[in-house]
């Protein structure tokens, strides 16, 4: 396989908005090309993570040769690297476009370019990659073909009147994009006599082989035996096997050389030494500097993770350690709650990876978790001139030592249809937006800037804005800077008890409308006792909200008939069990439960 | 004097479901019901053969409506199992009525039977409450029941009465509690109503009173029922002295007891079971169980403190060979300091505790 012509291959994407249909595309081009037969393809190849498919999203960044005889006569080699789509992996899907020579735009018929669509193509115009339009879902009865073609050309400024008309899912006009991909795509540059400088895209864990590495050789050639280096992290290596991907396995070769897509293994134990966008080169024969674009990922959101039981402390800190190995943007650090007891102090790249990584904790490790409501990094400015990056809000300094405190503020992209402008301005104002402007894109949409802080759209942003532009606007942020701003620390008082892992730090314009709705939320979880709980939210000592659980006067089964014993223990056994699942802070029992719904503050409407 | 065994005779059948019931029950035509009884019968007989050693001490006919089946059935149901079984001539014999099924013909073969007590669903004296239950008789259909029941010789009767009922309030069931004891009942049974899932009145609607409304019709059964002479000698159950239900008793003593009919519950030599319920199958066990230790101890203490007289330390210490101490001394001593366990040579509910026992019958289940 060494022997490959540089110039029949050809290294490409598929970018899109979510839901239009890009791992489906992924899948027929698989298909077409014969690599499995039908029967062999499980919907979505490419998403091989359980929860992948269960949510259809792409997490991490997968990718797959194929070998297509075209038209004219000539077999091409071609590398789809799979994207992750969300907002929160921008990084890896800046670093998985640097490895492509092009990319496919995916847009849907119907509804034409969404926010993360520009978001996407910008970030792939940006890494010079040749982009041409596939328009995808012209089988539904309000496909727009035409309209979506125009858009495009007025939106993003290419050429789209030639676009293949497809769908994906009905495996319609598949050729026409393999035949364009060879056509659009152009073969990768660089020189196998060159130094050895390859991009490393991805990279993953495997209990037998160690770290393997996912990349794209630039220049030179790289195969057994070589010793490599990973310029950023300073880590060094011999590799013991070089290869590419079928779909699903990987499959070894002798070498790798410029131009081309495949994976290194090289016994390195630790995900962490090679970092995605990091550069590998030959330590006997090194490049003179490394590719551009390495940044090294910082998580954006924390919280406090708890096993449910807290005997399987030592269990989370196993899963948490194997998922590190596949997933280097996880962050954790051990930390203790008096209410929640041991855990961990989790970072992560935005709220959906943090999901992510909790449902997965979950169902892959079997573990039931506790998790505390989600806060950013403040940065906080001591009198004495130190900072102290704060992730949790227990360790805020006292008031009397804090001089100011920063926030992280992101600048936003929401695309909308103008009837919903009002009410998503609306919003974006409740959550301390700042209004930068507004571009029509069309009559009917338009794109609004807003700078936001990055603790306002964590909670239920996403889903406000789902709910009041009936699921039309999409959402697209990066992180800007920090900026100083009027914070304070809401505690919660539990029949008079603090409970750390409810502590919150929130502006203080927002603090007293915070605080009452979580009195109101925890008031309906909390379940009655013996003796009346009052429940208080307080801002430095001073209660701003209070509500009471009444005592439970009455808990009694009255009827116990015609000698079914065991129907009535069986009440009782869930009345206990139930029991065992709450917290006890003081002598009031908190269901776990409640813990997490304060997460999800309904928002008006 | 042999061991004393309770059996229990369970009729499916009802005229009408009752919107809140979610008891084996329903309505159905005479020859499924003749059927029925045929295998019943049966049941009796092959069973029977097990409980040699035993004297009946209590029979209790429940259903449904018992009194739905025409009452030479239930003769001959009874007749069967004096037949079949050593019945003490003490046995308290009780049937389950609803007004506006029986008549004074049948009260009189009951009781000509041998049928020595009655209890009477009445649930409420108030006509719209009575209705929105879904109940079918009326409050006059109840006074002539009773004072039939009255005429033939019952002279142990009990009244079913519910409070917390939809749209109820204190002054109705004042009213019903009022006129329940003008007729000197020996036993009444007050209920507050729970909405069970998979009742039709869990899909409704409901204007039920508040809790404190609730807790005054709760305190209020007590003190007039006190004051009429009735001890609350169980969480639910209050008697003229003497008159407490040996069956119900027995129950919540842990005493054998066999049911018969579908649906129906048994426990004998700590192995418990129930019956399948199931028309085609009637005789037929499942769940057969046989109680550990733990398990009984767990029984012993949440059925015994069912009662207000409670549950005995030397009681306990006797059967299980190890003192109660050593089992339950923490949740004891916890349910002491919260006031709501009496910790005596007895162990009782004190008056808060009854208000709150499943959260203290709970606390007795083994981890």
């Amino acid at each position: 396989m060494s022997n490959i012509d540089q110039s029949k291959i050809r290294n490409f994407c598929i970018v899109a908005h979510i839901d239009h249909g890009k791992s489906t595309l992924a899948d027929r081009i698989i298909e077409k090309t014969g690599l499995l037969t039908s029967r062999e393809m499980q919907a979505q190849v490419l998403d091989n993570m359980e929860l992948e498919r269960e949510r259809g999203i792409t997490i991490k960044a997968q990718t797959v040769r194929i070998v297509y005889r075209a038209n004219d006569g000539e077999e091409y080699i071609f590398n789809l690297i799979d994207t992750p789509g969300h907002v929160d992996f921008n990084y890896e899907v800046s670093r998985s476009l640097a490895a492509c020579d092009g990319a496919i735009l995916v847009v849907d018929a119907a509804q034409g370019i969404e926010a993360q669509t520009l978001a996407n193509v910008y970030l792939a115009l940006d890494h010079d990659l040749d982009v041409f339009p596939v328009i995808n879902k012209i089988d539904l009865p309000s496909a727009e073909p035409q309209r979506v073609m125009d858009e495009i050309e007025d939106v993003i400024g290419i050429e789209a009147q030639d676009a293949p008309l497809i769908s994906a899912k009905n495996g319609i006009g598949i050729e026409e994009v393999l035949e364009q991909i060879v056509h659009k795509i152009p073969a990768p540059k660089g020189s196998a006599d060159n130094p050895l400088q390859a991009l490393i895209f991805d990279s993953l864990y495997d209990s037998y082989k160690g770290v393997i590495v996912f990349c794209r050789i630039m220049e030179g050639r790289v195969s057994k035996g070589t010793k490599i280096k990973m310029m950023a992290t300073g880590a060094s290596a011999e590799v013991v096997e070089v290869g590419y991907f079928g779909a699903g396995q990987f499959i070894p070769c002798d070498e790798l050389s410029a131009g081309m897509v495949g994976y290194i293994t090289a016994s390195i134990k630790n995900v962490k030494d090679t970092a995605v966008g990091d550069t590998i080169t030959d330590i006997q024969n090194p490049c003179s500097e490394p590719l551009p674009g390495y940044k090294k990922v910082n998580s954006m959101v924390y919280c406090g993770m708890y096993p449910a039981d807290g005997a399987k402390y030592p269990d989370l800190r196993d899963a948490l350690e194997k998922l590190q190995l596949n997933d280097a943007a996880l962050q954790y650090e051990p930390e203790t709650s008096i209410a929640l007891g041991f855990g961990f102090r989790c970072g992560f790249l935005g709220l959906l990876h943090l999901e992510i990584i909790q449902e997965r904790l979950e169902r892959e490790y079997n573990l039931d978790l506790v998790t505390t409501a989600p806060g950013v990094v403040y940065k906080v400015h001591k009198n004495n001139g130190e900072v102290i990056e704060l992730t949790n809000p227990s360790n805020l300094p006292d008031p009397t030592e804090i001089e100011y405190m920063e926030e992280p503020i992101v600048s936003a992209e929401i695309m909308v249809t103008t009837e919903f402008i009002g009410s998503i301005m609306e919003l974006c104002q409740e959550r301390r937006g700042r209004y930068l402007g507004m571009e029509y894109m069309e009559e009917t949409r338009a794109v609004l800037r807003y700078e936001l802080p990055l603790n306002e759209i964590i909670y239920d942003f996403f889903d406000a804005l789902k709910s009041r532009s009936r699921g039309y606007a999409s959402f697209d942020y990066e992180l800007k800077g920090y900026e100083q701003s009027e914070l304070v620390k809401l505690d919660i008082l539990i029949n008079r008890e603090e409970v750390d892992a409810l502590s919150f730090i929130v502006h203080k314009d927002s603090a007293y409308d915070r605080g009452r709705k979580m009195c109101e939320k925890l008031k309906d979880e909390i379940p009655r006792h013996l003796f009346e709980i009052p429940i208080q939210a307080a801002v430095g000592g001073k209660i701003i909200a209070r509500e009471t659980v009444k005592a439970m006067r009455k808990d009694v089964l009255a009827k116990c008939y015609g000698g079914d014993i065991t129907r009535k223990k069986k009440l009782l056994e869930k009345q206990k069990e139930g029991k065992k699942r709450m917290r006890q802070i003081g002598n009031v029992e908190i269901p776990q439960k409640a813990f997490m719904s304060v997460l999800k503050l309904d928002d008006k409407k | 004097m042999s061991n004393g065994l309770g059996i229990y005779i369970h009729i499916p059948f009802c005229v009408k479901k009752c919107l809140y019931c979610d008891f084996l029950s329903a309505p159905a035509k005479l020859p499924v019901q003749e059927e029925y009884v045929k295998k019943l019968l049966s049941e009796i007989e092959q069973e029977s053969v097990k409980y040699r050693v035993y004297s009946v001490d209590t029979i209790f006919f429940g259903g449904g409506t018992p009194s739905v089946l025409p009452p030479e059935w239930i003769v001959q149901i009874l007749k069967k199992i004096q037949e079949c079984f050593f019945v003490r001539n003490t046995a308290e014999i009780t049937i389950e009525v609803n007004p506006g099924t029986v008549s004074e013909q049948a009260l009189y073969m009951y009781r000509n039977a041998g049928i020595n007590r009655l209890s009477i669903g009445l649930q409420s004296f108030q006509e719209k409450e009575l209705k929105y239950l879904g109940r079918i008789h009326t409050p006059e259909q109840f006074l002539d029941t009773f004072s039939c029941a009255r005429k033939v010789g019952f002279t142990n009767i009990n009244v079913d009465i519910m409070s917390a009922l939809p749209e109820q309030t204190m002054s109705d069931y004042r009213n019903t509690v009022e006129k329940v004891l003008e007729l000197r009942p020996e036993h009444v049974s007050a209920y507050s109503l729970i909405v069970e899932e998979g009742t039709p009145f869990y899909e409704m609607q409901l204007n039920l009173p508040d809790e404190d409304v609730d807790r005054q019709m709760y305190q209020y059964t007590e003190r007039i029922l006190n004051a009429y002479g009735y001890e609350r000698y169980e969480i639910s159950n209050y008697a003229k002295p003497g008159y407490e239900c040996r069956h119900n008793v027995a129950y919540w003593r842990r005493l054998p007891y066999v049911g018969f009919g579908i649906g129906a519950a048994s426990m004998v030599d700590n192995v418990r079971w129930k019956n399948v319920d199931d028309l085609e199958c009637v005789g037929e066990k499942e769940n057969i169980q046989k109680l550990t230790k733990e398990e009984q101890m767990e029984e012993f203490m949440f059925l015994g403190l069912r009662m207000t007289k409670g549950v005995s330390r030397q009681e306990f210490h006797e059967q299980f060979q190890v003192p109660i101490e050593d089992i339950y001394g923490k949740v004891l001593s916890k349910m002491e300091q919260l006031e709501l366990l009496e910790n005596g040579d007895w162990i009782r509910l004190t008056r808060k505790g009854l208000d709150v026992s499943n959260y203290v019958m709970s606390e007795f289940l083994i981890d």
